[in-house]
């Protein structure tokens, strides 16, 4: 698998009149798992829609190998990057397999028929997942754990060796986000898929990410190890929040604990200065 | 390799045997398409046997079938396959697009646009044949980019476009209302029509514009089908998946409102045709590929039958979108009451 290189540069993009991102530059470490963090409204989900081209960017432009992914034809994009939007809709009724087969539309042509390399890509895309026993089943009747892994299969069905995820955990309790972060781990092991992801929670995308990058009211203001970008001093500066930063026993990873007004660390020690 | 091959084979044997029923049930929707073709050819007021009519067809002439086949029954049964097909495949790309079953165009006020222009045309400009056509393509776009564009805030929310296309369809409503009051030769058959839609009165020549209409259009949404089957995963994941979203969608409004606008200028608006035609091909065919072809094919099945009903099956005789709009009512509001349920969702 070919690695591809993504990369912002000088990006500034918004809505109408509101300006989300401004002048934000990215590289995205080939073959790693990237995760964006950030506070509501920083501009998270903007820098993912526009690096995946749902949004034209203002000034500034994304990168894939070199040319300007809103320059390349939408399928061609389609065939090396994927995306996984917040909210998806499935058809009602529509049943897992059908659904996870639709992955496989920047494959085809208008005419050309599916074939066998379609189900193939399919019955793999099902069984990384392990959504194989719920491929006869309407999606509407999913839990949100297997609703959420059987639209990762369907991102995987496109076969892209770039996959961009906003907010993939949201809404599933912790054992089925942990699920979700194991199977783009293993992803990214397995086949080096380049993985981006914005995650809410700090902890989750320090253990899981190889590379955070932290943002702030539309600009980038930390990237990096999550070691050198979970800070104390990073965590008040973007979330204006008091925390205390330990090391996560099980695996060595930086891990975050928030104070709060109605708390105060047990040791007595000042939280502050220790950025 | 073992589980790997035995979900490959699953799949595949799930994916056949989906495609297998899509094939099952549009052969079946063709099959009842030339059957009911057929019968408004051979039973109407008097019965013609198929040899007769036949013979007809092939341009031969038949004493006392002639007249009645040629110049009556076959313009009528032309016409109405033509303006089921084009009301079936405008409405189902609406309502695909949209995501919202009640964003059809006979719903959301183009097909008054186009009904209003084309009496308009007729009643106050003297005009006829293709003018009338061109006015209310005319007038199907102008509604469409109005009502699309009262409903723009931040992207059109299906609800917020469907209830502002209630409003504007009511006003057309009244404007033909209007026009037909104020029309020299008051006309009973010719104010149906507009109101609600018929095929009295048709002629062959009608067909050809509605049928070049039909190929044009019909053809190019037949080449996106895959596109707009796409636009059902939402906006973004259409986007995600290769598809030019802005394109597709301005290929489809054109597309569709000339394909309603079109045979609307011919039958007037027949009521809920395009409507109903999407939803019950989707019961049908479930959820695989593309519902253009099989919505098509209800909306000329939902004619053809609406027309035998309302002429030969009802105690008295009535124009076909007076039966197609008893059979779309009770649809329509149970699709309101269930948005209602799950707050503007549906």
């Amino acid at each position: 698998m070919t690695a591809h290189s993504l990369s912002a540069q000088a990006l500034t993009a918004g809505y109408g009149e509101n300006l989300v991102l401004e002048n934000l530059d990215l590289v995205v470490p080939s073959s790693r798992i990237t995760a964006i963090v950030g506070a509501n409204a920083c501009g998270k989900s903007t820098l993912l829609r526009t690096m995946s081209r749902l949004l034209v960017p203002r000034e500034g432009c994304v990168l894939l190998d070199g040319k300007s992914i809103h320059e390349l034809p939408t399928r061609a994009l389609a065939r090396m990057l994927g995306l996984l939007p917040q909210s998806p809709i499935a058809p009602e009724g529509i049943t897992v397999a059908d659904l996870v087969s639709r992955g496989r539309h920047p494959h085809q042509g208008v005419f050309s028929r599916w074939t066998r390399l379609d189900d193939e890509a399919v019955a793999a895309a099902l069984e990384t997942t392990r959504t194989v026993e719920l491929a006869e089943r309407p999606v509407d009747e999913l839990s949100g754990g297997q609703r959420q892994r059987v639209w990762i299969a369907m991102a995987l069905a496109q076969q892209t060796d770039l996959l961009l995820l906003d907010e993939p955990t949201t809404f599933l309790d912790i054992s089925h986000q942990l699920e979700v972060l194991d199977l783009l781990t293993d992803l990214n092991r397995a086949r080096g898929t380049t993985i981006v992801m914005v995650l809410h929670d700090l902890n989750l995308a320090a253990r899981y990410a190889d590379h955070l990058v932290a943002m702030c009211k539309g600009r980038l203001h930390a990237a990096g190890s999550p070691s050198d970008v979970l800070t104390e001093r990073n965590v008040r500066q973007v979330f204006g929040l008091e925390s205390r930063i330990i090391a996560d026993p099980i695996s060595g990873k930086p891990f975050m604990l928030p104070i709060g007004r109605h708390h105060a660390l047990a040791t007595g020690a000042s939280p502050i200065n220790r950025g | 390799m073992t589980s790997f091959s035995s979900a490959l084979c699953s799949i595949a044997d799930d994916r056949r045997s989906r495609a297998h029923r899509r094939n099952i049930v549009i052969t079946g929707l063709l099959a009842l398409t030339i059957a009911l073709f057929a019968l408004t050819l051979i039973l109407g007021q008097s019965y013609v046997p198929p040899g007769d009519v036949f013979r007809v067809l092939i341009g031969e002439d038949v004493p006392g079938a002639s007249f009645a086949v040629g110049e009556l029954r076959l313009p009528r049964a032309v016409l109405s396959v033509l303006a089921g097909l084009s009301f079936g495949l405008g409405g189902v790309s609406f309502q695909t697009m949209l995501r919202n079953p009640l964003a059809s165009p006979d719903i959301i006020g183009i097909s008054s646009g186009a009904s209003a222009a084309a009496v308009f045309a007729i009643v106050v400009l003297s005009l006829s044949g293709l003018l009338v056509s061109i006015f209310a393509v005319a007038a199907g776009l102008g509604v469409a980019i109005f009502v699309y564009g009262l409903s723009f805030r931040n992207g059109v929310a299906g609800t917020r476009l469907t209830l502002i296309g209630i409003g504007v369809s009511a006003m057309l409503e009244s404007m033909i209302a209007y026009v037909l009051a104020r029309a020299p030769a008051w006309n009973l058959q010719e104010a149906m029509r507009w109101l609600v839609g018929s095929v009295n009165g048709a002629e062959i020549g009608q067909a050809l514009p509605l049928l070049a209409g039909l190929t044009i259009f019909g053809g190019l949404l037949l080449s996106r089908a895959r596109d707009l089957e796409a636009l059902r995963l939402g906006d973004d994941m259409a986007a995600a998946l290769g598809v030019d979203v802005a394109r597709i969608r301005i290929i489809v409004v054109v597309t569709a409102v000339g394909l309603i606008a079109l045979a609307t200028a011919l039958t007037g608006p027949i009521a809920f045709v395009a409507f109903l035609s999407g939803p019950i091909a989707a019961r049908l065919v479930g959820n695989q590929g593309s519902l253009l072809i099989p919505s098509a094919l209800v909306g000329a099945i939902l004619v053809l039958a609406g027309d035998y009903c309302g002429q030969f099956l009802l105690p008295s005789r009535y124009p076909v979108g007076v039966v197609t709009g008893a059979l779309g009512a009770p649809y329509l509001l149970y699709l309101v009451a269930r948005t209602n349920r799950t707050g503007g969702s549906a």
